[in-house]
């Protein structure tokens, strides 16, 4: 072979080879979803040509900012190689039960400290399922998906048994003003729902990116043996995620409930689909070990985006749960591709 | 002739291959025969060829140049599947079997017998012919037997009794000692003889150059993806074939120290029992000091290293490292108390393969980057870890975006010996730290355990070469069936009488051997 026809074929070869790498480290990006995002928007534009306007947006926003911060929790549930299905059984008996402490009508508490003693409750009680899911699973050995799939009907239903003591109806009403005005009012043009939103994503990038738990919750993520030989402590790295995720769902639970102006015991019922989806769609790992909270977010807005273009194009709610399901197991394929033929995860 | 192959002309010959990956040749012509009835070894370092050479051999990967024939026909399988049906099988290292089927399933799993023209299996004559292949592997077990109920061992002569199945010719053994005990390595040796009685060729590649001696008539060495050299085995020895591997010759296989244990004791062990596994095991370590542990698999050396550093629990007796007694044993405690230890399995208990280098090193000691409450200097963190990375001759300095995965075991087991490093241990039990890594990795090994010992470290080595641990320690314990049955000083060392301790029945000596 002549050494200008091997240069010139080297030079192909480097070409394809770069042409590669750049499409590998597109699909690898921690920015495909909202690239994805972008590219479905304009794709929309002359179907859905509302949008692009201000005010689709502004509900687009509005619509992520409960759903982000219940899939801040899974994100961290997720990374230790878990699964919390107990989330929507959180939110609605977090609701009840702030609801129950702060409503107008024979509440336990009333005045000004109604609302915020209100808000404590309902954190709490996040906090206690995700220690009674972390405990079981830690200490009993027994897996995530179980045991929280027995934590969600038990609390779910039980949301529903104390609504029964606190209202004839099915749900519980007349919540203090000071409270409902965490789902409707601004700070400075700005929803304070978002405000909480991003604090909380905010706070929980901080502990996976900057702190020894996270370095923990990613180890354990990764292989839990190599952790515990390391003197990490597995057990309660465990526990820690449930107990972030239940408070996060609690938080969640917070807005939805100011918004809905009602507790509700059925409030998370239809969100987990949701919730799971829009975390995977973002790129975190079922199998654990892998995660963002930048993706989190990308992947929430990307399942809200369709939502929402769907409702504008007045598609059925079957429809809305086809396209969506189909958009999820999408992600789950790509996940799947960068692991077989790019070698990362 | 039973193969139906001539022995006059090569079994299998393979002329100049090369083969190239995204512009990068890693095999420069690659040549070399394999004989009926012959078992020829393949050495050579991590990164040598030899995997890719094995790889084009089973069809995995197909050759840019260089041709190959198998029994005088042309042999260019394009897939696995081709490779098996003319003939060859290889089995990995890590055995291709499924745990939750039964040994006859295993032997089956690509023709199951049917019945007829039925889609039913045929069990009994699937069973008669599984016994058939047990008895010529010598493995008497019931083909109903799940395989994830099986030894090491057993899987592996499993696998060959799979190969014979496919009629296999040619028989390619990746590692197949490195996880044995002594007494399943002699029965696999015994078993390659009787193949290459019956005209199956052999290619046997092994880090295990005793071994590779041993049961092989001639051996291939190949060196950057060239052969360096072909020869029959009189006219080779150790160090003639590690200088060819390595490219330069390996005077002192282990370095000298220059310094000596010194008074104070590191590690001190006392009563150690835990039913089954340990039986009142008391020794000390001293500063300063590498104390050898030898003995068979099963004899209870990796269970002792475990529970000393609180891995499994532990019934009774005491663990007193510099002079701190460990309260209740868990690793955390004992890591506190300044022991660090390097286990058997370095997939499983040693890295995270899907973490970076520095991720890897910083994990055992994150407090120590520190910079607010709970919070870690990644920076920080990025810098120790190179340091320690160039410390222990690391091949890449990318400890930030390499991941432990992408590395050679060699490299893997630098990284696991640097995130131990990084507390600057009193005490370092190492279970078999060189363990399917080549010379040369093995040789950095000793320079860092050396290292380590002269500056005031203590080592508890573990390891199933017993040239290891006499050419590294300065005492040796034997250990069987859970008992310390022997402590030679280095002065005394005497290979049969180790192994003769090492293999003894527990007796009723209890002295503590410090």
């Amino acid at each position: 072979m002549l050494v200008s026809e091997a240069v010139s074929r080297k030079v192909e070869h480097d070409a394809g080879r770069s042409r590669w790498k750049a499409a590998a480290s597109f699909v690898l990006s921690e920015y495909l979803v909202l690239a994805l995002c972008v590219l479905y928007t304009l794709v929309m534009i002359p179907v859905v040509p509302e949008i692009i306007t201000v005010e689709v947006w502004q509900n687009i926003l509005s619509d992520m900012m409960p759903l982000l911060i219940v899939c801040l929790g899974q994100t961290v549930v997720l990374i230790v190689a878990g699964i919390d299905l107990s989330v929507t059984a959180v939110i609605s008996l977090a609701s009840v039960v702030g609801a129950s402490v702060m409503t107008q009508s024979d509440g336990y508490l009333s005045g000004p400290l109604a609302a915020p003693g209100a808000m404590i409750a309902m954190l709490l009680v996040g906090a206690a399922v995700g220690l009674l899911n972390g405990i079981s699973i830690t200490r009993l050995n027994m897996p995530a998906f179980v045991v929280t799939l027995a934590t969600t009907t038990f609390f779910g239903g039980s949301a529903i048994w104390y609504t029964t003591f606190h209202s004839t109806t099915t749900s519980i009403y007349d919540l203090p003003d000071m409270f409902i005005s965490i789902g409707d009012r601004d700070v400075m043009g700005i929803p304070i729902s978002v405000l909480v939103a991003a604090a909380a994503a905010l706070v929980v990038h901080g502990i996976l990116a900057y702190t020894i738990l996270g370095r923990w919750l990613y180890a354990v993520g990764k292989n839990p043996r190599t952790a515990y030989v390391s003197g990490v402590p597995v057990r309660t790295t465990v526990v820690s995620a449930f107990v972030l995720s239940g408070v996060l769902a609690a938080l969640a639970s917070i807005v939805y409930t100011a918004r809905m102006q009602t507790g509700t015991p059925i409030l998370g019922e239809r969100i987990l689909l949701d919730v799971i989806g829009a975390v995977v769609i973002g790129g975190t790992s079922l199998f654990g070990g892998k995660g963002k909270v930048i993706w989190t977010v990308f992947g929430v807005l990307f399942l809200v985006l369709i939502d929402t273009t769907l409702k504008l194009l007045g598609a059925s709610l079957f429809v809305i749960y086809v396209i969506k399901g189909s958009v999820i197991l999408a992600a789950a394929l790509v996940d799947t591709l960068r692991t077989r033929y790019l070698g990362v995860r | 002739m039973r193969t139906g192959f001539r022995s006059d002309a090569p079994l299998l010959s393979v002329k100049g291959i090369t083969k190239s990956f995204f512009g990068v040749r890693v095999l420069h012509g690659v040549s070399f025969e394999l004989w009926p009835g012959e078992a020829l070894g393949l050495l050579g370092e991590n990164g040598s060829g030899k995997s890719t050479s094995m790889n084009i051999l089973g069809g995995v990967h197909q050759p840019d140049g260089g041709q190959m024939s198998l029994g005088g026909r042309p042999y260019a399988p394009q897939n696995p599947r081709e490779a098996s049906q003319a003939g060859i099988a290889f089995i990995h290292q890590e055995l291709n079997l499924f745990p939750n089927l039964s040994i006859e399933e295993n032997l089956f799993i690509t023709d199951f017998p049917r019945r007829g023209g039925v889609p039913f299996i045929d069990r009994r004559w699937m069973r008669k012919r599984a016994r058939e292949l047990l008895v010529e592997v010598d493995l008497d077990l019931p083909p109903t037997r799940l395989v994830g109920n099986l030894a090491q061992g057993e899987r592996q002569l499993v696998e060959i009794a799979k190969a014979l199945h496919a009629d296999a010719k040619v028989l390619i053994l990746d590692e197949p000692t490195t996880s044995l005990t002594r007494r399943e390595v002699e029965r696999l040796f015994s078993i390659i003889e009787r193949l290459k009685s019956r005209g199956v060729g052999i290619i046997f590649i092994s880090h295990a150059l005793g071994d590779v001696m041993h049961i092989c008539e001639r051996m291939t060495v190949l060196r950057d993806g060239a052969v360096i050299g072909t020869d029959r085995r009189e006219r080779l020895n150790l160090p003639t074939v590690i200088s060819m591997m390595v490219g330069r010759s390996i005077d002192a296989i282990y370095p000298e120290r220059i310094t000596k244990p010194r008074p104070e004791v590191a590690l001190r062990v006392r009563n150690l029992t835990q039913r089954g596994v340990a039986s009142d095991i008391s020794f000390d370590i001293h500063a300063g000091e590498v104390v050898g542990l030898s003995g068979l698999m099963g004899s209870g050396r990796s269970e002792l290293a475990r529970l000393i550093f609180g891995l499994d629990p532990l019934e009774s007796g005491t663990v007193e490292v510099a002079g701190t007694q460990l309260m209740r044993p868990n690793p955390k405690a004992s890591m506190a108390a300044g022991l660090a230890f390097l286990t058997e399995d370095r997939r499983n208990e040693g890295l995270l393969m899907e973490a970076s280098i520095a991720d890897n090193i910083g994990l055992t000691f994150l407090r120590r980057f520190k910079v607010g409450p709970g919070v870690v200097s990644g920076q920080a963190l990025n810098n120790t870890a190179s340091e320690l990375a160039r410390m222990v001759h690391l091949s890449t300095d990318r400890v930030q975006d390499t991941l432990a995965k992408h590395l050679s075991g060699g490299n893997q087991q630098k990284v696991v010996i640097a995130k131990w490093l990084l507390r600057r241990p009193k005490v370092f039990i190492l279970d078999e730290p060189t363990r399917g890594i080549d010379v040369g990795a093995k040789q950095e090994v000793y320079r860092i355990i050396n290292r380590l010992v002269e500056e005031g470290g203590a080592v508890f080595l573990i390891s199933s070469e017993i040239e290891e641990v006499m050419g590294l320690s300065d005492r040796i314990l034997t250990i069987s069936k859970g008992e310390i049955t022997g402590s030679f000083e280095r002065s005394g060392f005497d290979r049969e009488a180790i192994l003769a301790a090492a293999m003894a029945p527990a007796g009723p000596q209890r002295e503590a051997y410090t």
